[in-house]
């Protein structure tokens, strides 16, 4: 009997060494990135990094463009998928399969070969704006959007709901914006959230497509100022995992 | 409405006309509602895919040949998929492996507290990639990295011999990054579901823990684990940012070489070279993901009873 605890207890052990090993792998790098970032030329430590970030002659401009990519994919991400995930609940339910899947292509396709494509056959004058790079987002974010929308709209009996509206003399649009939306908040704000991390992590298309976002900005400024370039990525990383700790807890809210 | 048309059909009578309009309008209208996601997707996404299909097997004014996808796999660009598919086959391995063993770990444990925390570390470090973790590498295992330096102190120089962070196995750290928490999210479900009744029955049955696992716990988890493992392997495989800040294009991987085709770091006439390469790349990204969608439906059938 007490071999068998004794066994037991060294099993639980080795769990607990195999995760303590991983956690390392994982944190050094993190606790790595944030001393480099505090380094200072005299080989003190400080915030002249992260303070410096705020006079770069063209923050202002990248983070301006960087907004505007940001609206414009969430804005059209919302007003294209929740129309068409809630039909597809709805009546349109043979087509939800099809949907599905085009919804998920952007995950077979890498965004290297989609750029590629997207550069070649745009017309010149849509290639001139940067807004082309938002519309683009809002297709590599779909594989995101269709999910948690989709899941959103499982947990509800929106035919009942939607019914009851139409029943009640509600016009098409009221339905979607004051019944289905407020009834899928949870869904809708997982679908923002991804589709703003997305948006600004995104490299490959922009840096192809010559647009100067938050991370080619970063991978410019890493040429000629390591400390700095760490920075940035302390602090964009920063804020994405804020933005996808905040999208688990909705998630857990909503299964709860 | 709908349940007046219920109970009609159930009658087994035939639905008046006027209820025959109103459906067949109903299903117009809902077709009509997804036209605005077919044309959005169509021109955005299906327009440039179906571009980079058709270039592939066109030479420069625009007749058919074969020769662009024939020199894609010649030379310097059949070595870049070689590299392309090493690199992917040791990360979604190692990434497979070491995920595994975490969540068996995990579950081993039984600690629901500890469960939560790596749920939300798994789901935000998956979505970790790109410049900010190539630069975050940088600081650790750069040559000034903190990580460098530490070793350093206790006399070991990781740079004393051929090893970079830069080249290839330096890559491979990097993208375990996001390929081991993309394991952990996609194995937990899978794990869990193993019955604890099946354990006990096998070892009523007397069998012991490596004939268990040999017989049941590991015919049953060959499925979702091989599908994880086409999962990872076609995400190292499309990744782009984290090699191109990392190597700066020295080496030579099938993404990067389309990325300076593209910006026109090459001679003119190879232009339609890039398509094939894209061509290729959607080849076996395609084949990775309907292997993959096999062995989930597999998976399903097995977890599900």
């Amino acid at each position: 009997m007490a071999a068998i605890v004794k066994r037991r207890k060294e099993r639980h052990l080795f769990a607990w060494l195999t995760l303590a090993l991983v956690a390392l792998y994982f944190l050094l790098p993190l606790v790595s990135a944030t001393e480099f970032s505090l380094r200072e030329n005299n080989g003190t430590h400080g915030l002249d990094a992260y303070r410096s970030i705020l006079q770069q002659p063209d923050f202002r401009d990248v983070i301006m463009l960087t907004l505007r990519l940001t609206v414009i994919s969430v804005v059209l991400s919302l007003v294209i998928m929740v129309p068409t995930v809630t039909m597809v609940h709805l009546g349109a339910k043979k087509y939800r399969r099809l949907v599905e899947f085009i919804s998920l292509q952007p995950l077979v396709i890498p965004p290297i070969v989609l750029v590629l494509g997207v550069v070649n056959v745009m017309p010149v004058s849509w290639l001139g704006s940067a807004d082309l790079l938002g519309f683009e987002y809002v297709v590599l974010a779909m594989p995101f959007t269709f999910r948690a929308l989709d899941a959103g709209l499982m947990n509800l009996d929106v035919k009942t709901i939607v019914d009851a509206a139409r029943g009640l003399g509600a016009s098409w649009l009221t339905v979607l914006v004051r019944v289905v939306a407020p009834n899928l908040k949870s869904g809708i704000f997982g679908a923002m959230f991804l589709t703003i991390a997305l948006v600004l992590g995104e490299f490959t298309m922009a840096s192809l497509m010559l647009w100067n976002t938050f991370p080619t900005w970063i991978a410019t400024v890493g040429q000629s100022d390591a400390a700095l370039s760490v920075a940035l990525s302390v602090a964009s990383l920063a804020f994405a995992w804020v933005l996808l700790v905040l999208i688990s807890f909705a998630d857990r809210r909503r299964k709860a | 409405m709908s349940n007046l048309t219920q109970s009609t059909v159930a009658a087994g009578v035939r639905p008046s006309r006027a209820v025959r309009r109103q459906r067949a309008m109903r299903r117009a209208r809902n077709v009509a509602g997804l036209f605005p996601f077919f044309i959005y997707t169509m021109i955005f996404f299906g327009a440039p895919t179906v571009m980079v299909v058709v270039k592939a097997f066109q030479d420069q004014k625009g007749h058919w040949t074969l020769a662009n996808v024939a020199e894609s796999i010649q030379t310097v660009y059949f070595d870049s998929f070689v590299e392309s598919l090493k690199l992917s086959f040791w990360s979604a391995s190692t990434g497979t492996i070491v995920g595994f063993a975490a969540t068996y770990a995990l579950l081993k444990t039984g600690n629901a507290w500890l469960r939560k925390i790596v749920q939300t570390a798994a789901g935000v470090f998956a979505n970790t990639g790109g410049i900010p973790l190539a630069f975050m590498f940088i600081a650790a295992l750069g040559t000034y990295g903190m990580v460098t330096q530490w070793l350093q102190k206790i006399g070991i120089d990781i740079y004393g011999g051929r090893w970079t962070l830069f080249g290839f196995s330096g890559l491979l750290i990097v993208y375990l990054y996001f390929q081991i928490p993309l394991m952990v999210i996609v194995i937990l479900p899978a794990l869990d579901a193993q019955k604890k009744e099946w354990r006990e029955a096998a070892t009523n049955l007397g069998a012991s823990t490596r004939q268990y696992w040999l017989h049941v716990g590991g015919p049953i988890l060959f499925a979702p684990v091989a599908g994880a493992f086409l999962l990872l392997f076609a995400n190292a495989f499309a990744a782009y940012a984290t090699a191109r800040a990392l190597t700066s294009g020295t080496l030579p991987l099938v993404p990067l070489q389309i990325g300076s085709l593209l910006s026109g770091n090459v001679i003119a006439d190879k232009a339609n070279l890039g398509f094939a390469l894209g061509f290729g790349m959607i080849v076996i990204v395609a084949i990775a993901m309907s292997i993959y969608n096999v062995t989930q439906k597999r998976a399903a059938k097995w977890l599900q009873s």
